[in-house]
């Protein structure tokens, strides 16, 4: 039992870590980045490559990953979503999705579909607590998850930045009557967003070390599903709804039913989102007459 | 409305000109059989139409260097996708394909057998696995071992060999091939009076995490568990159950072929794996180096089974074409006969059997038990 | 005379939709006939067919009533598994293929119409992105129960069971849907006449819909929900009603596409395949019925076409560059004052026309 639950907690972490990216990214920009996923998998196979053909040290792999996702992050930002900022929602998902395509299909033609296997950057060894045992991946993930928690909601709340980007998410159009650059402040959340990514990447591939072209994109549909399920746009509620949703997976593998576990776990965010229809930490929007 | 207009006319007008540039390139070479087959080379599955793609194109290459009998090899994506697999179908069957390599995936391949037969043209599938592909069509073979035959061998070789007392499975429960052989394993079981403690299972969208299943496992006491999957779960699995201490014996069939080789897999993690598959790319006798050298130089990887597979299949046509005295200028169906008369009484010796034969499509060869030592497959 | 032209201008959308498909229908028939239609291309009409039913039917949720689906393809998976067990069952007792598949398409729409009330009922409680996300976890749900369905039929009837097979059919019987499986070994019945015809059925009853009271109402639900509520406009039940009648229709495309090929798995109607027939209807055009036809025949062809360039291994990148690239155009300032220009050309026509009367 107490077993199972630190199983969930780890794989839940892997969750949270990738929808606090999703959740930063529509926070501010309002835009669902299907293309996320993808970006977290450039990040694991800059890891990978960085250690595995130049032998750099794994400090230096993420270092390297960090960068190239942040520059691909503002870059795809830039070419495909910026002409977008005053087309409809669903012009800029489609587009995300096409970003989405495009990279797996890049990944394929330059790293071929041989899964490669990941050698974790944290070490394999795990925590004694008792008799628990909790993988060093598992203390790592959660602890970088809270410091970028913690780190995210200082910069939106106190910094000139982050008071800019709340505007921006607010109201674009009184933002920048306000002085504020729209575009170079959503390009900025796309680096951050992205860097995150990076980070998820090296991360996940360490917690479950293969990677191959596809690796992200269903942890991001996960992922997604765990930002909404904490209410999206909320920073503490991606947190919680992506260790929510590994619990449950994981519960509801080991003691409902196997084969049926991916609906349940579909089907408890459907409850919850009943109940609650903007997420658990999510803000009620009261509606405007 | 117009704007609509405007948008899907230029996407036509594009498509129009990159289709137009094409074409140039295919079927110039009127003197080689135009051979051709679909496979995965993009999406989820694409390692296994590329190792397809890569492992026929040696071969190719290699009867075309010797003169003699010539071939034009034309694959293409079906991105894992019965529909994609009968739309690259009948453009291959518009390129003019004589002879087909049917498709690498099960479920293309299901669809497509059922086009090979009804357009009388000779389907010889690499390493679709599933009984249905050449079920009631006199005109498609298999390469590979079918999957009940994989699982039934594998309960004959585990009871034979005495290799566990309680026995627990991990299956892959949205995937043909996993499900297929788990079925007859279980079915085979009970006639050897196998005691099966623990089945569990997992799904494209779930196959990451295995703690649960290896928990279950661990918790029945099983002491060997079989893992009818393909090697990259199954590097998971290894990996997971490394980390929680359970050191079970590990069984797999030949979709585990190819974790050797996985770039940075640490190997001492399949240490004492077993498995049954047909190929092994390290083995001694020269066909299988001189293959597995040209493979590794031309695409940077170590071939696995499904390559060594569809390097067999070119062969066997060859074999088959020479002995039917075909040329090229014979239309499909008539190749189709000349094929089904040659695979039904011929005995080919490849890179994953030797004297192999074929009966009702599925051909009959051996599988090899292996065991990984010093990470190399050594023979049980 | 007025009359007419008013009737013509409100009526241009069904008029111009009928019209495409209706010469689509003749041109690709003819050049069957005659055998001037490559392979590739012939082989394509019923899946083509299949996915402009979806797409029209998808925007009536998306365009229409303005709710994001990303579930659609649930619906299509329950219509093509239902419509595999009835021309399965009624195999021997109707040896019509074509009134068989009729038949079939009818259940397949009962069926899925049915998930859509069990989907809609608790889902069109939710707003945007929620309501999104909770379509998309209702397709992936029925995706998972479908994938552990076990369905057989023997002389005793049909047998159903979820998780594991547990019944044993008696001799002679077969399995029509065996869990993850799927099903192998389908009579290919599903022609492009049906595919025609269902196509008309789908634009006859969709864009009647649209253009009568009920789609008034559905319109003023999608442009201001309060507003349509404060004049007595029911919300919910016209919002359900939409979206019960896509579901419907999205079952019966999946009747005909699963019907013309010989193997399916649950594993097919995924999350990609909503998101491809929602990308027909966004690039179509939301709210516009015929684009959501072009598009779908176009953008399921494009990928075919690009085959042709013999660069296999670019295909889909080249494809995915070309969706983005048709997305920025669509949006684009370029196209704004290309467009821009034609008005001003046609006011000034017209004005001229004027000026000579």
């Amino acid at each position: 039992m107490i077993n199972y639950l630190i199983t969930g907690i780890s794989l839940g972490s892997i969750y949270a870590i990738i929808a606090l990216g999703y959740t930063m990214v529509y926070g501010i920009a309002k835009m669902l980045n299907f293309a996320h996923g993808d970006v977290i998998m450039v990040g694991g196979y800059m890891s990978f490559c960085a250690t595995a053909y130049l032998g750099w040290s794994p400090f230096m792999g993420i270092l390297l990953a960090i960068v190239v996702c942040t520059a691909l992050g503002v870059v795809v930002e830039r070419l495909a979503y910026k002409p977008l900022r005053n087309a409809p929602a669903l012009a800029v998902l489609i587009t995300a999705i096409g970003v989405s395509y495009f990279l797996q299909n890049a990944a394929l033609l330059l790293w071929t579909s041989n899964p490669k296997t990941f050698t974790s950057v944290v070490g394999d060894g795990s925590v004694q607590l008792g008799t628990l045992q909790i993988p060093y991946v598992t203390v790592v993930t959660i602890l970088v998850c809270l410091i970028i928690m913690i780190g995210l909601t200082l910069f939106t709340n106190k910094t000139k930045m982050g008071t800019a980007m709340r505007a921006v998410s607010e109201d674009k159009g009184a933002a920048q009557l306000m002085g504020i650059n729209v575009n170079t402040t959503i390009s900025i959340t796309f680096a951050i967003g992205s860097g995150l990514a990076a980070i998820a990447g090296v991360l996940l591939c360490s917690a479950y070390p293969m990677l191959t072209p596809t690796t992200g994109s269903m942890p991001g549909i996960k992922a997604f599903t765990a930002a909404v399920f904490g209410g999206i746009g909320s920073i503490p509620g991606a947190m919680l709804g992506g260790i929510l949703l590994g619990i449950i997976e994981i519960f509801s593998k080991a003691y409902i039913s196997m084969e049926l576990s991916d609906a349940i776990v579909f089907a408890v965010l459907i409850i919850v989102l009943l109940v609650k229809p903007s997420g658990l930490l999510g803000k009620s929007v009261r509606e405007k007459v | 409305m117009k704007k609509t207009l405007s948008v899907l006319l230029a996407g036509t007008m594009l498509a129009g000109v990159l289709a137009g540039c094409g074409n140039s390139n295919t079927g110039s070479d009127t003197d080689a059989f135009k051979i051709g087959g679909t496979a995965p080379l993009t999406g989820g599955a694409a390692i296994y139409g590329n190792a397809v793609k890569n492992g026929a194109q040696i071969a190719v290459d290699e009867i075309n260097a010797m003169g003699g009998i010539q071939f034009n090899l034309n694959m293409q994506d079906d991105e894992n996708d019965p529909e994609k697999a009968v739309n690259a179908y009948n453009k291959l069957m518009d390129w003019g394909m004589q002879i087909s390599l049917a498709a690498t995936t099960t479920k293309p391949a299901e669809a497509i057998s059922v086009n090979h037969n009804e357009d009388r043209i000779f389907g010889l599938t690499p390493s679709a696995s599933s009984v249905a592909v050449t079920e009631g069509k006199d005109n498609v073979f298999q390469m590979c071992f079918t999957d009940p035959g994989q699982g039934t061998a594998s309960a004959d070789y585990i009871a034979e060999q005495n290799l566990g007392e309680k026995i627990a499975i991990i299956y892959k429960n949205d995937d043909v091939f996993s499900t297929g052989i788990y079925e007859k394993f279980m079915a085979q079981a009970d006639v050897r009076g196998l005691e099966i403690v623990s089945v569990t299972t997992f799904t494209e969208a779930s196959q990451t995490d295995f703690n649960v299943q290896l928990s279950e496992a661990q918790k029945s006491g099983a002491d060997l568990l079989f893992m009818p999957i393909y090697y990259q779960p199954a590097s998971l699995i290894l990996n997971q159950a490394n980390a929680m201490g359970y050191a079970p014996k590990f069984f797999g069939v030949d979709g585990m072929d190819g974790i050797l080789t996985m770039k940075g897999f640490d190997v001492s993690l399949a240490e004492g794996v077993m498995l049954l598959t047909p190929f092994n790319a390290d083995a001694e006798d020269e066909k299988t180096q001189n293959f597995v050298k040209k493979y590794k130089e031309q695409f940077g990887d170590v071939p696995n089974q499904f390559a060594a597979d569809a390097y067999d299949c070119i062969y066997a046509y060859k074999q088959a074409l020479e002995a039917a005295g075909a040329t090229t200028d014979m239309d499909y169906e008539e190749l189709c006969d000349l094929m089904m008369e040659q695979f039904g009484s011929m005995k080919f010796d490849g890179l994953t059997g030797e004297g192999m034969t074929w009966s009702n499509g599925q051909v009959s060869k051996s599988p090899k038990g292996m065991v990984i030592q010093n990470g190399a497959y050594v023979g049980m | 005379m007025n009359m007419i032209k008013k009737l013509m201008k409100t009526r241009k959308d069904s008029v111009i939709a009928f019209s495409i498909v209706i010469v689509a229908y003749i041109v690709m028939q003819s050049l069957v006939m005659t055998g001037g239609l490559s392979r590739s291309l012939s082989g394509m009409l019923v899946p083509v067919c299949a996915y402009i039913v979806m797409a029209v039917s998808l925007n009536l949720t998306v365009g229409i009533l303005g709710e994001l689906s990303l579930g659609h393809a649930g619906f299509m998976s329950v219509g093509a598994f239902s419509g595999i067990v009835v021309t399965t069952a009624l195999a021997d007792s109707i040896p019509s293929p074509m009134l068989r598949l009729a038949i079939a398409m009818v259940v397949a729409a009962v069926f899925a119409a049915i998930a859509g009330v069990i989907v809609g009922v608790p889902v069109l409680r939710l707003k945007g992105d929620y309501l999104a996300i909770v379509t998309l976890a209702f397709g992936e749900i029925i995706r998972n129960i479908v994938n552990v369905l076990y369905i057989g039929l023997d002389d005793r009837g049909l047998h159903f069971s979820l998780v594991k097979q547990n019944f044993v059919l008696n001799e002679g019987g077969e399995m029509i849907i065996s869990g993850p499986v799927g099903v192998s070994g389908i009579d290919k019945i599903s022609t492009f006449t049906a595919g025609f015809v269902l196509i008309l059925v789908t634009l006859f009853v969709i864009l009647n819909l649209i253009n009568s009271r009920h789609g008034r109402a559905i319109m003023a639900v999608r442009d201001n929900r309060i507003a349509a509520d404060s004049v007595g406009v029911s919300t919910n039940q016209f919002k359900l009603m939409a979206f019960v009648i896509s579901a419907a229709f999205a079952g019966m495309a999946g009747t005909l596409y699963a019907m013309n090929y010989s193997t399916v798995t649950a594993a097919k109607f995924d999350f990609n395949m909503s998101i491809l027939v929602l990308v027909f209807v966004v690039l179509g055009g939301l709210g516009n019925i015929w684009g959501s036809v072009v598009a779908a025949a176009l953008l399921t062809v494009l990928p075919e076409f690009l085959r042709a360039i013999n660069l296999n291994d670019y295909r889909m990148l080249i494809y995915s560059i070309l969706l983005i690239a048709m997305m920025l155009f669509n949006n684009s300032s370029i196209k704004q004052r290309l467009l821009e220009r034609r008005r001003v050309k046609k006011d000034l026509k017209a004005e001229q026309r004027k000026g000579v009367a």
